[in-house]
């Protein structure tokens, strides 16, 4: 392979990894941003990918081919909405501790997949492997352009709706009312509540965004890399996801770069092994480096005092 | 009737009792909905947990770790820090176990020890790490955390691998017997089960986790910390040391259960594909328990009694096991959202309260 190969290579594989994270980091942008702490979102894309893998399954059954990836994506969102509701009823109407109910929803989010996996399957810890998961789609003309041609436009259709998503999302965020209010709510929801603005819905509003967007970041994972679910098949991610938020600065377009970085880390350790020279370096290395590089980063100071103000704090308007 | 409305709608108390209760129906309704049996489930639960001696011996080794992590959790919880990295502390005090119990030779009174102490510090540095970048950097501890439990994981495997793993394996010789701290004289009385020393530590930890916060000018410091950490500024106190203690000391908590993992129950350490689950499991008891002492160790008892007790679901009622899963993050849930208990108890006790004033 020459460097041009390599490099193209390289950013495809990043846009691979990244794409859960960019799906699930945008699902806790909202929540967060509206003031919700959300540490369910490894849950929720647990939720996510177990609903791809069954629907999916049952509409290749029913007959469907290209299109029962599909369906089994828009599950994933529906069933991440449902999940997230548990949560947005507990600590937005009945003001529960947030971090407390987002490990909650992780613990259940598991239980309860693999209960129903077991269930569905006769027994077995893992659905069927699925026969039609998304294919990579080569944008005609802009794919030959040479590494961003292969690196980004040879990618899965996920990939493309979690960065056009992304793009959506720092629309809505920061140039709509809607956008505006939603942030209001976060920063100060007393202050948003005496000009009007309903708190309770706005925050409602963002914690069923996030379940459907991590939702649909769990799916990515199921119906373009393992093709079936088990126990392992979100592992961490979610946390992860939590972190490129973090990262980025609670800003839509931070958060794919963040959720980038740590694709790029990833895909890094499997090129890793290709070269004799990084041969040398022991494999656990490459793997601790997304971690270790965001310890570094964080303690330099970025990620600081950027949150949301008012995140965590559940609204109790008797409180004013 | 009047203490039975106490319970459900006042009593702190109470509330984790009646979580457990509408927990327990809870998994009943969703093991219904698939079809099995909840009452031969919740038998076999039952009977897998006493069935033998081997079996309540087991369940007290499942209980044992999460004691640790439950205390680890619920002491950085006092001084306000969410300490999600017990998993990262507790593989590191694996790590260190290990390290002194496979990779030295000792008389048992230094041997066993020095693994322990060892285990311990590895457990406790790791935890101080993001205590001193939460304190000195203002970094998250729940990210800086989240990144140890994985640099954890992958540390551990590689010194594991590069120092005590043989050729061709995936696992290190075992440990010495001098650093052995198995029990035993117990074990034979309790049918192999794999009794060790790290209960009785466990439960010493209990009290000196209450100690340590309620009886001492240092506990005093940490627990204001947690509650208003402007206003023990204004006091005089040293928050940011206060902040690194009280990760360094739950790090110590996290980092002996992994230790007794290793010296107590498996004797040798292996190449870990993800890490084990009983850190985060930990955070789960120490809610149960309401981040006191003798909450957590109520909570590791529940838990890891069902969680042992599910095998038997699944051998007695052929339900997934993962339905107790299901049953604790219920419980954990009522637990912490009694609002929502007491908002649907609330019409049902009222009115039986009219009905008893109308009696009278």
């Amino acid at each position: 392979m020459n460097v041009i190969e390599v490099l193209g290579q390289l950013l495809n594989i990043t846009l691979v990894f990244s794409t859960a994270l960019i799906f699930a980091a945008l699902g806790g942008l909202f929540s967060e941003r509206s003031g919700v702490v959300n540490i369910g979102l490894e849950g929720l894309m647990v939720s996510g990918a177990f609903a791809a893998a069954v629907v999916t399954d049952y509409a290749i059954q029913a007959g469907l081919e290209q299109s029962a990836p599909w369906i089994g994506l828009m599950a994933a969102a529906i069933y991440g909405v449902i999940f997230s509701l548990l949560h947005a009823v507990a600590t937005i109407t009945f003001r529960s501790d947030q971090t407390v109910v987002g490990v909650v929803i992780n613990i259940l989010a598991l239980g309860l997949a693999i209960y129903l996996t077991r269930s569905l399957y006769n027994d077995s810890g893992q659905t069927t492997m699925l026969d039609f998961v998304f294919q990579k789609w080569a944008i005609p003309g802009l794919s030959s352009i040479p590494i961003i041609g292969n690196g980004l436009f040879n990618s899965y259709p996920t990939t493309y709706i979690a960065l056009i998503l992304a793009g959506i999302s720092y629309f809505v965020l920061f140039r709509t009312p809607f956008g505006l209010r939603l942030r209001a709510v976060g920063e100060h929801p007393s202050s948003a509540d005496t000009v009007g603005i309903n708190v309770t819905k706005y925050r409602y509003i963002g914690v069923m965004l996030s379940g459907a967007l991590a939702g649909l970041g769990g799916a990515t994972i199921t119906l373009t890399t393992t093709s079936s679910f088990a126990h392992n098949t979100i592992s961490g991610q979610g946390f992860i996801a939590l972190a490129a938020l973090i990262f980025g600065k609670w800003n839509p377009l931070g958060v794919v770069g963040a959720a980038m970085f740590f694709g790029f880390a990833q895909a890094l350790r499997n090129f890793a092994q290709l070269f004799e020279f990084s041969k040398q370096i022991p494999a656990e290395f490459y793997y601790m480096l997304p971690y270790v590089l965001t310890l570094v980063v964080l303690a330099g100071g970025i990620g600081r005092s950027n949150a949301p103000a008012a995140l965590g704090e559940p609204y109790d308007p008797a409180r004013r | 009737m009047d203490t039975f409305k106490k319970i459900f709608v006042k009593s702190s108390v109470g509330i984790p009792l009646a979580a457990i209760v509408l927990g327990l129906l809870f998994g009943a309704i969703v093991m219904l909905a698939g079809g099995y049996d909840p009452i031969l489930a919740y038998t076999s639960l039952v009977q897998m947990l006493f069935g033998s001696p081997y079996d309540i011996g087991e369940a007290i080794r499942a209980i044992t770790p999460l004691i640790f992590t439950g205390l680890a959790v619920a002491f950085a919880f006092r001084t306000g820090l969410f300490n999600i990295g017990v998993e990262g502390q507790f593989m590191m005090g694996m790590t260190g176990a290990t390290l002194v119990g496979v990779g030295l030779e000792l008389p048992w009174y230094l041997h066993a020890p020095l693994a322990v102490i060892t285990g311990a510090l590895f457990g406790g540095i790791w935890a101080g790490i993001a205590g001193y970048l939460k304190a000195k950097r203002g970094v998250n501890e729940v990210i800086s955390s989240i990144m140890l439990n994985w640099i954890a994981l992958f540390l551990s495997n590689f010194i594991v691998a590069k120092f005590l793993v043989q050729q061709g394996q995936q696992k290190t010789p075992d440990v010495h017997d001098s650093a052995r701290l198995s029990m035993d004289w117990l074990v034979g009385l309790m049918g192999n089960a794999r009794m060790h020393w790290g209960t009785f530590v466990a439960i010493i930890c209990v009290v000196v986790f209450y100690v340590l916060l309620w009886r001492t000018k240092q506990g005093f410091e940490l627990r204001a910390v947690g509650h208003n950490p402007d206003a023990a500024l204004y006091a005089g106190m040293n928050v940011k040391g206060t902040l690194v203690k009280s990760m360094f000391i739950s790090g110590i908590f996290a980092g002996l259960g992994g230790v007794f993992e290793i010296l107590g129950v498996f004797g040798y350490q292996t190449v870990m594909a993800a890490t084990w689950g009983y850190g985060f499991d930990g955070i789960a008891v120490a809610l149960l328990g309401g981040n006191t002492p003798v909450g957590v160790l109520l909570g590791a008892i529940l838990f890891g009694g069902l969680s042992y007790g599910s095998a038997g679901m699944n051998f007695g009622a052929d339900v997934p096991q993962e339905i107790v899963r299901i049953v604790i993050g219920s419980v954990i849930f009522f637990v912490a959202s009694h609002g929502i208990v007491k908002f649907f108890l609330k019409p049902f006790l009222s009115k039986r309260a009219e009905k008893r004033k109308e009696a009278v």
